[in-house]
């Protein structure tokens, strides 16, 4: 791909200090997703966040988001406070978020348009983030005629395309195979280092967290808090995500990290076995 | 980058020899099909004829194709004086309009109150259950209601249709809306999206596809709806000539009507499935449309 001037509007800080979310069941009782949240993303940084499965990364990013409201604690994005959706964030989920009955163009061209720019223009610039995420001539596709990898390349378009400050990420490649996971994470950080935004990105998969961020937030099983934040000094432009993976400093902080994480992986793994017995 | 979607290069040659006999095959295939259809047809209204015929069945209760058939000869070539309340084809008007009428009029405000009330889920809580109770009542009954209020018009049997009509387009709509998929809609509304336009451009598409499916339902329903209010009392139409056919001890009568109102129906299901795949063609084929009837 050929290198692009950079566009976008700089990363905005992410600050989360002091959060604590609790959510009112049906039945009344009280349940506390994440509890006194502390950590910040410095703007233009690629976070990544791991913790055992129901840690409430999600609902971290949610927070982020403005979709939801913590129940203690503040949210700020570029030094303001969250309330309601933020400016300048985009999200992108495991599952996909396309439009199954609009094209290819006019998912990706959905951004700009909520936002009242003219159909003309939002589907000049659809076509041209089309062409950036390598789907020039697809555009008049259908999401269901597309391939996972594929539909994952419309959605970073249609994510990217209102060149957010910050993009929300949760577990975004969860559900492809491993090469084509492989591909599009080379592919995200090739536009990243264009846009530069701020990233916060949820991952079960360790390597990948290492692999992409520069910084890494390790989680607590429920109710979630933040145990430990190691910074990935590894020297960018990184290259190939799958060589990284071999090279001595990254061997070694995937062990210091997965001391950390292994503990709370094996309490949430005990408990939901004795759950299950 | 080299994805092939749906592209598949058979050289020439190849394509001729391996792409006819699969045709031929797929073709007899359909005509074993329809031979097949053809003849049960024939069988049932056969054995129909010749037991009517042998006196097995009586056709003075279970009449006869051969007198349906003459029936509907003379319903079409007497003109104003094949029922005595005028011509077959405005019968047949009468109904269809009341029909058509109580179809738009229930499927305009299934969708409306649908939607509205899948959109708000205090609302959807608050009126859940008399919504409920009031399907549990058989609505047929109103027709009772409507005629008396109403009289021996058009009214009561358009009111009829979009009673029954409005339900079953109503539940579709309503569920269509809280099926909408959470990221869909989340991140729509990240993007930047109205209200408005998040039931323009998420909402309603996405509930379509379900009330495109309780529409061939609905124009059951519609006529239902007529024939009921017709019977039950009316200056025209098809229920009317219905009655008066039963009235007059003529089965053959009842019958002729009955397949004019399926034939009926049938038109309009047609029509309903070429919209359907219009609106909808943006759907995935299924494997199970060709195998559906």
């Amino acid at each position: 791909m050929a290198t692009q001037p950079v566009t976008g509007v700089p990363g905005a800080r992410i600050e989360i200090s002091g959060v604590t979310k609790r959510f009112l069941t049906p039945s009344g009782e009280v349940f506390t997703a994440i509890k006194d949240v502390d950590f910040e993303v410095e703007p233009g940084q690629f976070c990544a966040v791991v913790g055992p499965t129901g840690c409430g990364k999600s609902t971290t990013l949610s927070l982020v988001s403005g979709l939801d409201r913590p129940s203690e604690g503040e949210v700020r994005v570029a030094g303001r406070p969250v309330d309601g959706i933020a400016e300048g964030v985009s999200y992108m989920f495991q599952a996909d978020a396309l439009l199954p009955w609009k094209t290819v163009l006019g998912n990706v061209a959905l951004g700009p348009s909520f936002r009242g720019v003219r159909r003309k223009e939002a589907e000049t610039a659809a076509r041209d983030w089309l062409r950036r995420v390598g789907l020039a001539g697809f555009e008049d596709r259908h999401p269901h005629q597309l391939s996972g990898g594929m539909r994952k390349r419309v959605g970073m378009a249609a994510a990217l395309i209102n060149e957010p400050r910050i993009l929300l990420m949760d577990e975004p490649f969860g559900a492809l195979d491993v090469q084509t996971k492989a591909i599009m994470q080379n592919e995200l950080i090739g536009l990243w280092e264009q846009l530069r935004p701020s990233v916060l990105f949820i991952t079960h998969d360790l390597e990948e967290a290492i692999a992409l961020a520069d910084r890494v937030v390790v989680m607590t099983s429920g109710p979630g808090s933040v145990k430990a934040v190691f910074d990935i000094d590894l020297p960018r432009p990184r290259g190939a995500i799958q060589d990284i993976r071999f090279q001595p400093e990254f061997l070694e902080l995937h062990r210091q990290i997965w001391e950390s994480l292994r503990e709370e992986v094996e309490r949430t793994y005990a408990r939901t076995a004795g759950v299950a017995a | 980058m080299t994805q092939n979607v749906g592209a598949y290069a058979i050289p020439a040659t190849e394509q001729k020899s391996s792409a006819n006999p699969g045709r031929r095959i797929a073709r007899v295939r359909r005509a074993k099909v329809l031979a097949a259809q053809l003849l049960l047809a024939v069988l049932i209204i056969g054995s129909w004829q010749l037991l009517t015929t042998w006196k097995v069945l009586d056709p003075f209760f279970y009449g006869q194709p051969s007198g349906i058939v003459k029936q509907l000869k003379d319903y079409f070539t007497q003109g104003d004086q094949a029922t005595e309340f005028g011509s077959y084809w405005s019968q047949i008007f009468t109904t269809l309009r009341e029909a058509v009428f109580g179809f738009v009029c229930g499927t305009v405000g299934g969708i409306v109150v649908g939607v509205g009330l899948g959109v708000s889920p205090f609302m959807a809580k608050v009126i859940g259950p008399y919504i409920k109770i009031f399907n549990a009542i058989p609505r047929i009954v109103l027709g009772s209601i409507f005629l008396v209020a109403f009289g021996l018009g058009q009214t009561p049997k358009i009111l009829l249709s979009s009673v029954l009509v409005f339900f079953v387009v109503f539940f579709n709509a309503f569920q269509g809306v809280r099926e909408v998929d959470r990221n869909v809609l989340n991140n729509a509304r990240v993007l930047g999206a109205s209200k408005l336009r998040i039931v323009k451009d998420v909402t309603l598409p996405s509930a379509l596809t379900w009330i495109i499916a309780s529409l061939h339902t609905a124009f059951g329903f519609a006529i239902i709806g007529a024939i009921v209010g017709e019977m039950l009392g009316a200056q025209s139409g098809l229920g009317l000539v219905i009655t008066t056919a039963q009235n007059q001890f003529n089965p053959d009568g009842v019958f002729a009507s009955m397949f004019v109102i399926a034939a009926i129906t049938l038109v309009v299901e047609f029509l309903l499935t070429r919209l359907e795949r219009r609106l909808l063609s943006w759907r995935p084929p299924s494997p199970t449309e060709a195998a559906a009837i």
